[in-house]
């Protein structure tokens, strides 16, 4: 690869705008497989017997995978808009995304499989899949998008230049016990608002207990990432409501779960999420992996776009398709608003027996 | 880094993609192949409101759907492998090959993954129609899904719609139409797709003939093996068919992956050489042609009538890239090409005498024939397989046909950590292999009869959801 490769001048419009899309999508990731891997890091938490965690599988069943996709797709645009932030992030992140797709391999596979033998032990090893399918890319993901605003270190052509152990340092890891924290809460919310009975009581007991600990947490975290990108970024783009808003409403959540306003509480966290994510995302700007190295070697929107044509083919796609995909998306989560239940707390009924054949209903 | 350290991550990074790759690709098959005919089953169920039909369509729902998990998560995976293993190869590509594979997870992963879930979760909770509506958006995002993926490495075999960017280096697109109308992506993704029908329809026959063998009075397996033998017959035919469709335009393409899978072919003039011709179209006695040949071909390289294609094209190729070899890894591709057309034959002899008992009426009798179909199960896997590694190694020592080499592909790290995930993917996977292969052996052999709870069939939403998981 030329060296031309990092010399480009200024962004342009249609760049600034997959750098934006991108970080809309991330926003999506983590707001929907957030609280997928809570109501996961919850499972040990909340449930007392095998019926409890089939509630809470169930709970996230229908729409898990469509959450995950949003990853997928963040990936994708990552590639065709940014090749070499793609390349770089995820080629020096290796060990870190390694861990991660083992997790979402182990939890994937779990919720497809618990339920499909009757043993003890059997779902006993892939309550555990579930877990610490949940809890480690949970973690992981902060650790990582703090890196990415700290700096790791790249040097000439986006090309790494250091290990694995640089990206574990103080500001990561708050990073990573950020996400960890909030999703377990938003996690709880999307429980309180989903399960009933004493799930639900529980799933609410956690929360109130979370509510502190991850603001604090929070609070620490954005805190710094606002003064470490001023101090280093003198043109990034960070309004400082940003983070005071996300701060704020995550410090109603605790009292919103109390007053069993749980669905207030899932948007408070959503919120909260958002706002982190785009405090990261604004940080950046107009650089999408700061080197550690040199800011000469910093990765920008500008030096690692694709070119017009690629992003002109790809606007067109995602305007034309992204209604759809939304549309669908929400009326599936429509379809599911209901509350799982344990079929002992459903008054006896519902059939849970014998195979019934088709009937038009 | 150095130059050895250099080579021994390329070699991990190879064997990484190799087997992670080959490894979704069993599944995919199976998957593309199975909500099709699922789709069917569900569909003459609905119209005819016909039990058997409805117990079919779920017992092979639920084998589709342990399957299709593990599709997706091994898919995952592979989205960002590229990044990790191949940083120098997707920086190079990325603007042209990153744009389908972002097009396909939001045209196709959204849609297989919403609607799988509606599937799963929702009979009951949605009309019947609706339910049945899912299982085929489902399908089409599968078969859309292949598409785009399809065009992507149809890209990297033959370049089209593109220009080398002076200033970076980067192969940038200029036409994403002809890079959507590729020619070699129209052929390789019928020819997938039928091989997908192909996989889905022998694992139905294969079923079902198990369950006749064993004396089954399900009526509905009686039914499902005669639409199996209907439908491998068809899409044996019909791989077959643009597998030739495929294989011409390969040579104009790719002339050294034809040299050296066509190789033996055309030593009719050399003498032990024209048996094997011989015996490979006919697709039967493999194992007398297999050692000598083979070994002679790999190891010394020197080859009678066909030496010199291969030479000549080299020649042709030092003088366009550079004195080099340009010859992929011989006997793999020689062994890969002939394997994935035996089976081919092998399955086409499935339909062709399965038809012929279905006509006689002698299906259910004929108990060797219901074992043979049954062990057919795992001819098309293999086949796929067999196609890929074809495909795949027959393009080296190209990355990216004529633009990158391999070697420059990929990432710039240590070996440690290429090394640490090649085990890592591999242990895990072994695990997963054995963990879905016997479950599929479990639930299959229960048969319909043991299906968990189905849920309610009211679809008043607001009641408290059953459990389905
Ligand atoms: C011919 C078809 C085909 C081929 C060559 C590939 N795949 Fe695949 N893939 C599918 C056909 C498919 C599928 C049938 O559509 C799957 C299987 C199960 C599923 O949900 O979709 C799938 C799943 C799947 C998923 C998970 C989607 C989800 O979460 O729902 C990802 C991210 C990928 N694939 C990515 C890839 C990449 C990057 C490949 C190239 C190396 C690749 N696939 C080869
Ligand atoms: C799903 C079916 C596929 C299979 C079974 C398959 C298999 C393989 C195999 C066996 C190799 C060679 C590994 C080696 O050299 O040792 C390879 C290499 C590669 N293939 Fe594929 N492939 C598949 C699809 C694809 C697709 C769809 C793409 C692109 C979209 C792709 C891109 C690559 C790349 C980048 C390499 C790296 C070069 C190399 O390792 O030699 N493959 N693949
Ligand atoms: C007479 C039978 C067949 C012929 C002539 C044939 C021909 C071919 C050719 C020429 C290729 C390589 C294309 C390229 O690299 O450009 C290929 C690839 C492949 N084949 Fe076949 N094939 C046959 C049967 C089968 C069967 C029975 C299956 C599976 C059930 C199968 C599955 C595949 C797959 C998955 C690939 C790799 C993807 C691709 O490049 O299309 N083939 N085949």
């Amino acid at each position: 690869m030329s060296t031309a490769l990092l010399a480009t001048a200024g962004p342009s419009g249609l760049a600034i705008f997959w750098f934006a899309l991108i970080g809309v999508l991330w926003v999506g990731y983590f707001f929907l497989e957030g609280f997928d891997f809570g109501v996961g890091i919850l499972y040990p938490f909340v449930t007392k017997d095998d019926l409890d965690r089939r509630v809470l599988v169930n709970a996230i069943g229908p729409t898990w995978d469509g959450n995950e996709v949003w990853l997928l797709t963040a990936g994708g645009a990552m590639f065709a808009a940014f090749p070499l932030w793609y390349a770089s992030v995820f080629s020096g992140f290796y060990l870190a995304l390694f861990l991660i797709l083992v997790a979402l391999i182990a939890r994937g596979m779990a919720f497809e499989f618990r339920g499909k033998r009757d043993s003890v032990r059997w779902r006993f090893w892939w309550d555990q899949a579930i877990i610490f399918g949940s809890a480690l890319p949970a973690l992981l993901w902060g650790v990582a998008f703090a890196n990415f605003l700290h700096g790791v270190p790249i040097g000439a052509h986006g090309e790494w230049v250091g290990g694995f152990f640089q990206l574990v340092k103080p500001y990561a890891l708050l990073g990573g016990l950020t996400t960890l924290s909030l999703f377990t809460l938003h996690g709880a919310a999307f429980l309180g608002l989903k399960t009933t009975g004493e799930i639900r009581e529980r799933s609410r007991a956690a929360g109130m207990r979370l509510a502190i600990p991850t603001l604090v947490i929070t609070l620490g975290f954005l805190t710094w990432t606002y003064l470490d990108a001023v101090h280093r970024n003198h043109h990034g783009l960070v309004p400082p409501f940003l983070p005071i808003l996300a701060l704020i409403v995550l410090a109603s959540v605790g009292w919103l779960i109390r007053e069993k306003l749980e669905g207030w509480a899932f948007i408070a966290t959503g919120i909260t999420i958002a706002g982190l994510v785009a405090t990261i995302f604004l940080a950046m700007y107009p650089r999408v992996l700061v080197s550690s190295v040199a800011p000469r070697f910093d990765l920008t929107i500008a030096n690692a776009a694709s070119q017009h044509y690629t992003l002109m083919v790809m606007t067109i796609v995602a305007l034309i398709f992204t209604p759809f995909v939304l549309a669908y998306q929400a009326w599936s989560f429509w379809v599911f608003r209901s509350r799982v239940s344990r079929p002992d707390e459903m008054a006896g009924e519902m059939a849970t027996g014998a195979p019934t054949a088709p009937q038009d209903a | 880094m150095t130059l050895l350290a250099g080579i021994s991550s390329l070699s991990l990074a190879r064997w990484q993609f190799g087997v992670t790759t080959v490894f979704h690709f069993l599944f995919v098959p199976l998957t593309i192949g199975l909500a099709f005919l699922v789709a069917i089953l569900q569909t003459a169920a609905y119209k005819k409101k016909d039990a058997e039909y409805d117990r079919m369509a779920r017992f092979f729902g639920k084998l589709f759907l342990v399957n299709f998990a593990i599709g997706v998560v091994t898919g995952i995976v592979q989205e960002f492998q590229f990044g990790m293993d191949w940083s120098r190869y997707s920086t190079f590509v990325g603007n042209i090959f990153g744009a389908p594979l972002a097009i396909e997870a939001l045209l196709a992963f959204f849609m297989e993954s919403t609607f799988i879930g509606l599937w799963i979760f929702g009979r009951g909770r949605i009309s019947p129609r609706l339910h049945l509506a899912s299982i085929w958006l489902v399908s089409i995002g599968t078969m859309l899904s292949a598409a785009f993926i399809l065009a992507a490495n149809s890209w990297m075999q033959h370049p089209v719609g593109y220009r080398i960017d002076k200033a970076t280096g980067q192969a940038v697109m200029t036409n994403f139409w002809a890079v959507m109308t590729n020619p070699t992506f129209i052929s390789a993704y019928l020819h997938v797709i039928t091989a997908a029908v192909l996989t889905g329809a022998t694992f139905l026959l294969g079923i079902a003939a198990w369950h006749l063998r064993k004396g089954s009075t399900v009526a509905g397996f009686g039914r499902v093996a005669r639409i199996g033998i209907v439908v491998v017959l068809l899409s044996t035919v019909a791989t077959m068919f643009m597998g030739d469709n495929q294989a011409r335009l390969m040579t104009t393409q790719q002339p050294m992956k034809m040299a050296a899978a066509e190789a033996l072919y055309n030593t009719t003039d050399g003498a032990s050489f024209s048996l094997l011709t011989i015996g490979d179209l006919s697709g039967n006695p493999v194992f007398q042609i297999r050692v000598p040949h083979a070994l002679s071909l790999m190891a010394t390289n020197s080859w009678n009538g066909k030496v010199e294609g291969i030479n000549q094209i080299n020649a042709q190729e030092s003088a366009k890239y550079g004195k080099g070899s340009y010859a992929p890894v011989l006997w793999i591709s020689y062994w890969s090409f002939r394997l994935m057309i035996g089976f081919g034959f092998l399955l086409l002899a499935l339909g062709v005498i399965g038809i012929w008992l279905m006509r006689r009426n002698k299906l259910e009798q004929s108990k060797r024939y219901l074992w043979f179909a049954t062990w057919m199960i795992g001819a098309p896997f293999l086949a796929n397989s067999f196609g890929w590694i074809f495909t795949e190694m027959g393009r080296q020592p190209w990355v990216v046909n004529g633009l990158m080499k391999t070697t420059a592909g990929v990432s710039p790290i240590g070996t440690g950590y290429i090394g640490t995930s090649l085990i890592g993917f591999t242990a895990l996977y072994t695990v997963l292999a054995i963990v879905e292969i016997s479950l599929m052996f479990t639930l299959a052999r229960r048969g319909p009869g043991a299906l968990p709870d189905a849920p309610a069939t009211s679809d008043d939403a607001d009641r408290p959801a059953a459990l389905v998981y």
